[in-house]
């Protein structure tokens, strides 16, 4: 098996007396969708934000591409490959959708310190921006405004920017909450199609989507990882459905 | 080409305006409009300068009528010094102004929100404590121009419509700058700061560096403001940087509408017609304008530029 993409470590924070994150260690290997499961409030969110470098863990670490990086700053990460997509969405409201794409392409682009030129007057952007939102289907709303969207589309314009940056590994959380069937079907397409060329770690609570796309499954219960295997494998573990696949199953 | 942006448009009329203000104020017999109209422009410039960082960047400075002061001194220190050139006023002020931005702004940009609000408005009672103790220019006393900065050695500006006509010209020429860097890649980058920080990181943005580039920008320009109200009054004094005069400029954008670069000419224009109009009828003029703030606040959030906006039926 070729060297992990993304290994974590021992990874551990807490809020205060609740360990949000205990003792993660895990691996995504290039070009798997590494699913993460588990209930509400299991700590998804916050290891992503770790992972991303919104947050810093307590103790542990993270290797990207060989590196450690657990110290390394948000942006750095992202230019290193490495984006994610919000659960909340956070997109510039005041930018249209083009616009909130183009400002990825842009990051990644030449240097921002130009002073003159109109950006929104350069192909370059503008096209790749444009290919992305056709990407997630969202081509026909690009000069609206971002927080004029609907929430659905909110979340598939968090996609586009996710891919806008030409990621290597990419950080999914809960990409299909609060789209609708038609959205939700165009999206788990997408990455089907996306998985020769990009590496995806997903947070996702339908389950359906989980064991059609994941090649492996870890199961995140109290900030802990208690199982890992192939979509297969979980669904046969006692403990997993105990903890987790139960309730959704009856 | 698509159609010119209204806010473009109205800045342009407002130029075309000011440029007639000399000639009518000959024609009616009022030649000290032409003074007040000169004042209007300078302030119409500082409002600008301020309008990119807090309009444009969200970074609330309390502090930017320092910036003022500096363009004004450094008239005055190199008047004192027999150099009366305005290019070389305005290179002075400008590389002043750019230094002590880059060292207050590196550090004031280590805070958020009210903090950064604080701590501008810290280095700016700063700067206005060391002109006060500053006693071989008057101190709070401050000190008279022996004359106003001549230009390719003539004194072109001793005239009010010559000293007006330079404030306009630089005033066109700001705003078209300032225009152009608000609708570019840089530009881009400091409004999505503003929208937010975490997203513009998310997708590979360090703030910080273009945040800072804003605030230097900012403070360079507003010591021109600085430099042409030292030429307006002939005077200098640590006045000019007080925090009351900080708090102007915010109320000038407040008033005229922020992040619309037109919306702080027109707000600038406006307080500076109100402050000389309210004056003449009474002492408590301040009180008058602290009831039209009200008003601004209450009934047209947005500022002069959200009310026309509102009027034609866009969304503010
Ligand atoms: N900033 C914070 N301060 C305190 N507790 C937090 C904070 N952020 C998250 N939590 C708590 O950490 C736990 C995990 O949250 P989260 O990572 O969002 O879970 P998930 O994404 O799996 O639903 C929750 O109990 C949540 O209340
Ligand atoms: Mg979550």
């Amino acid at each position: 098996m070729s060297a992990p993409l993304l290994q974590v470590r021992n990874l551990s924070k807490s809020y205060a007396a609740l360990k949000v994150t205990d003792d993660v260690s895990l691996d995504v290997h290039p070009g798997e969708i590494h699913a993460i499961i588990g209930p509400n409030g299991a700590g998804k969110t916050t290891l992503i934000a770790q992972l991303s470098g919104q947050l810093r863990p307590d103790s542990g670490h993270v290797h990207y591409m060989g590196q450690d990086i657990t110290r390394l700053p948000m942006a750095a990460r992202v230019r290193m490959g490495l984006a994610r997509s919000f659960q909340l969405t956070t997109l510039l409201p005041g930018f249209t959708a083009l616009e909130n794409v183009a400002i990825a392409v842009q990051a990644r682009e030449g240097s921002s310190f130009r002073f003159f030129r109109a950006a929104a007057s350069e192909r370059a952007l503008n096209d790749q921006a444009m290919d992305a939102l056709r990407d997630v289907g969202l081509n026909s709303r690009a000069t609206q405004l971002a927080g004029s969207l609907s929430h659905g589309e909110k979340r598939q314009l968090e996609l586009a920017v996710a891919l806008a940056t030409r990621p290597r590994l990419l950080l999914l959380d809960e990409p299909l909450a609060g789209t609708g069937h038609e959205e939700a079907t165009l999206l788990i397409a997408l990455f089907a199609r996306l998985r020769s060329r990009v590496t995806m770690m997903l947070i996702e609570h339908d389950m359906d989507a989980v064991f059609r796309l994941a090649d492996r499954v870890s199961v995140l219960v109290y900030g802990r990882i208690i199982a890992s295997g192939t979509p297969a494998e979980m669904r046969a573990d006692a403990a997993v459905r105990a903890a987790y696949l139960g309730e959704e199953e009856g | 080409m698509t159609a010119m942006p209204p806010r473009l448009r109205a800045a342009l009329a407002i130029f075309a305006l000011l440029a007639l203000v000399p000639p009518l104020a000959h024609w009616i017999g009022q030649p000290f409009l032409i003074v007040i109209a000169t004042r209007m422009v300078v302030f119409a410039i500082a409002a600008l300068s301020l309008d990119l960082i807090l309009g444009y960047g969200a970074m609330v400075s309390f502090g930017h009528a320092a910036y003022l002061g500096i363009g004004a001194y450094a008239v005055a220190v190199l008047s004192r010094a027999g150099v009366t050139d305005l290019t070389l006023h305005l290179l002075a002020a400008i590389g002043a102004a750019g230094i002590f931005a880059l060292v207050t702004g590196a550090i004031s940009l280590r805070t958020r929100g009210v903090y950064f609000i604080m701590i501008t408005l810290a280095f700016g009672q700063m700067a206005y404590f060391f002109f006060v103790s500053f006693s071989a220019l008057g101190g709070d006393d401050g000190t008279a121009l022996a004359a106003r900065s001549t230009v390719l050695g003539q004194d072109w500006l001793r005239s009010e419509p010559g000293l007006f006509y330079a404030t306009l010209g630089l005033l066109v020429l700001i705003f078209a700058g300032l225009y152009r860097l608000t609708l570019s890649r840089f530009g881009r980058v400091l409004s999505g700061t503003r929208e937010s920080a975490l997203r513009m990181q998310a997708v590979g943005f360090r703030p910080f560096p273009y945040q800072l580039t804003a605030y230097v920008i900012s403070g360079c320009l507003c010591a021109v403001a600085g430099v042409m109200l030292a030429n307006q009054s002939a005077y200098v004094s640590p006045s000019y940087m007080s925090w009351h005069r900080s708090g102007e400029l915010i109320v000038m954008l407040v008033l005229g509408g922020i992040g619309s670069l037109t919306g702080a000419i027109a707000g600038a224009l406006a307080t500076v017609a109100l402050e000389e109009g309210l004056a003449k009828y009474s002492e408590h003029w301040r009180l008058g304008f602290g009831l039209i703030l009200v008003l601004v606040a209450l009934a047209a959030p947005g500022g002069i530029a959200g009310l026309i906006r509102r009027l034609k039926g866009a969304p503010a």
